[in-house]
Formats: structure tokens, C-alpha cells, sequence
């Protein structure tokens, strides 16, 4: 149906009065989606408040491990990769076709450093012994079992986001591709708003998985 | 045409917006080696919220959304808000009660 030119897509559907009705009921439905993941993430964020309340030594112990120099450069490299995804919404909300494209492309290549320094943490995790198993173990904790629940929840949470953020790159993929084939104009642009919104929620699990994982405990020492 | 995108916000602002993220998560670094007790939680997850109306008001253009969907928004927190507070209300008050046969 939708698929010949790009006239298609500016079609108002019957069930809506207007455009911008239209435009709303999009956006409505991916904040929905968005509250749903909100829930989602928020079950783990509960796990985490309730064990850390249960085993506060082996959690700082385990916290202070991690690498908060790199944790932080990671959220900085996320922070421009969300300020280079509200410049392309920007762009396509002006109509401006290259800026679009340009901005798109900044923001995949940012999206995909994150992923880069997330697999070089990991691996650094799989070297020290840290990863939950029969091989874990974590030098100073006193109790190894609460330390593998930290880097249980660690795997968890930080494995969701960047599972969140893989499928954030395809979407930023498929935006490149539709808008080298001109499907957006200033009039049309609801698929860019919409990926838009979501790469910045991604972005917003991230702000508080940072303070939380890498940095609560950091004042108790090593 | 104009119908659609109302509201274009400045690239100045964005980028206002964005140098206040950085500095918020360069703050947030250097205040967790700072001893500030019970409170680096506190502190930690104020910026962080901070950090998150920044990113939602101008990033997300909350602040230009309708009012359905601000409502839709404040409904989907405070769900989250009762599966937190239910949760951690069950395990700091356990203790309290006697609980038959344990």
C-alpha cells in the first residue's frame, strides 16, 4: 500500500481529522511503549535498591571495581550522541535533507562507540574473574555470593541497555537509508521523531544506571 | 505544512542543554570520591534526575507536548512509583510484625 513515492507517506489516514491529530497519535502510542519500558527497566532497578540494602559492603566493594573514569567518558560519548539525535529531529523538522542524513550518521557512529567501550568493559570483567560463575571470584569481599549478585544485576541492566542500544543503531540504519531516498520532508518527519525519543530514553536508563552502578560507593574507598 | 512541526526549538538551546548534561555528569564523577555519607545517594540520583527533565523537557519536547501526553507520562512514573514504594515498604517493615510459624 504505502510503499510507490513519498507523497504515500504524507497521506492523512481516514481515522484521522488531521495532520497533526495524526502526528499525535504516533507519538502518544511511543511514549506508551516507552512507559512499558519504563516498568521494565524499573524491575531491575528495584532488584538492585533491595540487595544493596541487604549486602551494602559487598556492593560498594563490588561497585568501587568498575572503572568510573571509563563509565563516565561512555556517558558523555551517549550525551553527544542524544544532543547530535535532537540536531537531526531539528533538521528534519526544517526540511534540510544533508543536515539530516549528517547528524544521523554522527549519531550511529556515537551509538556505536558506546557499544565499543561497554564490549571492552566486559571483557575486562571476564579477565579479573568477575563475571558471575564458578570461576568468579573478587578480591577483598569477605562474602563472594552478594558480590556475585552486584555483577549479576551489573550483566543484567547494562546487557538490557545495550541490547536497547544495538536496536537503536538498526533504527538509526533504516533512518539513513529512508532519508538518502528522500522520504522525509519538513511536513513528514514522524519516523525521525519518533526513533528520536527513543534513543533519548535510552539515554535516560543510562543516566541512572551510571550514578547507581559505578558510583554510589565510590567515597567508601576500595 | 505548518501544522505538523510547530515548534522548532534553537540549536543554541540544544546545545545550551547539552553542555549543562556534560557539566551535570562531570559534577556527579568528581562528587562521588567526595565522603558526603548516607547522602552520595541522594546527591547522585538528584543529578541524575536533573539530568533526566533536561534530557525529556528539551530533547524529547515534553515541554512543547500536549496535555494528554504529559498526562500519559506522570501516569506511566507514578505506576513506577507504587511498584517501588509497595516493594521497599514489604522489606523495611518485615521485621516489625511477628510472623506465625517462622
Amino acid at each position: 500500500m504505502a510503499s510507490d513515492s513519498a507523497a504515500e507517506t504524507l497521506a492523512l489516514r481516514e481515522q484521522f481529522d488531521t495532520e497533526a491529530q495524526q502526528k499525535d497519535a504516533s507519538t502518544l502510542g511511543m511514549w506508551i511503549f516507552l512507559i512499558t519500558e519504563v516498568m521494565f527497566f524499573g524491575g531491575l532497578f528495584l532488584a538492585y535498591t533491595v540487595y544493596r540494602r541487604w549486602y551494602p559492603a559487598e556492593f560498594a566493594i563490588a561497585s568501587s571495581s568498575l572503572n568510573a573514569v571509563i563509565g563516565a567518558a561512555n556517558t558523555v560519548i551517549l550525551l553527544c550522541s542524544s544532543f547530535t539525535m535532537v540536531m537531526a529531529v531539528r533538521a528534519a523538522q526544517l526540511g534540510k535533507r544533508d543536515a539530516l542524513i549528517w547528524f544521523l550518521i554522527l549519531t550511529l557512529i556515537l551509538g556505536a562507540a558506546f557499544l565499543g567501550v561497554k564490549a571492552y568493559e566486559w571483557n575486562e570483567k571476564f579477565q579479573e574473574h568477575h563475571v558471575p560463575g564458578p570461576t568468579f571470584h573478587l578480591e577483598n569481599a569477605v562474602r563472594q555470593g552478594p558480590a556475585q549478585i552486584y555483577f549479576s544485576l551489573y550483566f543484567a541492566m547494562t546487557g538490557l541497555h545495550a541490547l536497547h542500544m544495538v536496536v537503536g543503531v538498526c533504527l538509526l540504519t533504516f533512518l539513513i537509508i529512508e532519508a538518502r531516498r528522500n522520504r522525509f520532508s519538513a511536513a513528514y518527519m514522524t519516523p525521525v521523531d519518533i526513533i528520536g525519543l527513543y534513543w533519548h530514553f535510552v539515554d535516560i536508563i543510562w543516566i541512572f544506571l551510571f550514578p547507581l552502578l559505578y558510583l554510589i560507593d565510590r567515597h567508601l574507598g576500595k | 505544512m505548518s501544522g505538523q512541526n510547530q515548534h522548532v526549538d534553537s540549536a543554541t538551546t540544544y546545545f545550551l542543554v547539552f553542555l549543562a548534561l556534560i557539566s551535570l555528569t562531570v559534577i556527579t564523577t568528581a562528587v562521588a570520591y567526595v565522603d558526603l555519607g548516607d547522602f552520595s545517594v541522594v546527591v547522585a540520583l538528584a543529578i541524575a534526575t536533573c539530568k533526566m527533565l533536561l534530557v525529556a523537557l528539551f530533547f524529547m519536547h515534553v515541554r512543547h507536548s500536549t496535555r494528554l501526553m504529559r498526562l500519559v507520562m506522570v501516569g506511566g512514573l507514578l505506576w513506577l512509583g507504587i511498584l517501588i514504594f509497595l516493594t521497599l515498604g514489604d522489606f523495611a517493615t518485615r521485621g516489625l510484625v511477628g510472623v506465625p510459624g517462622r
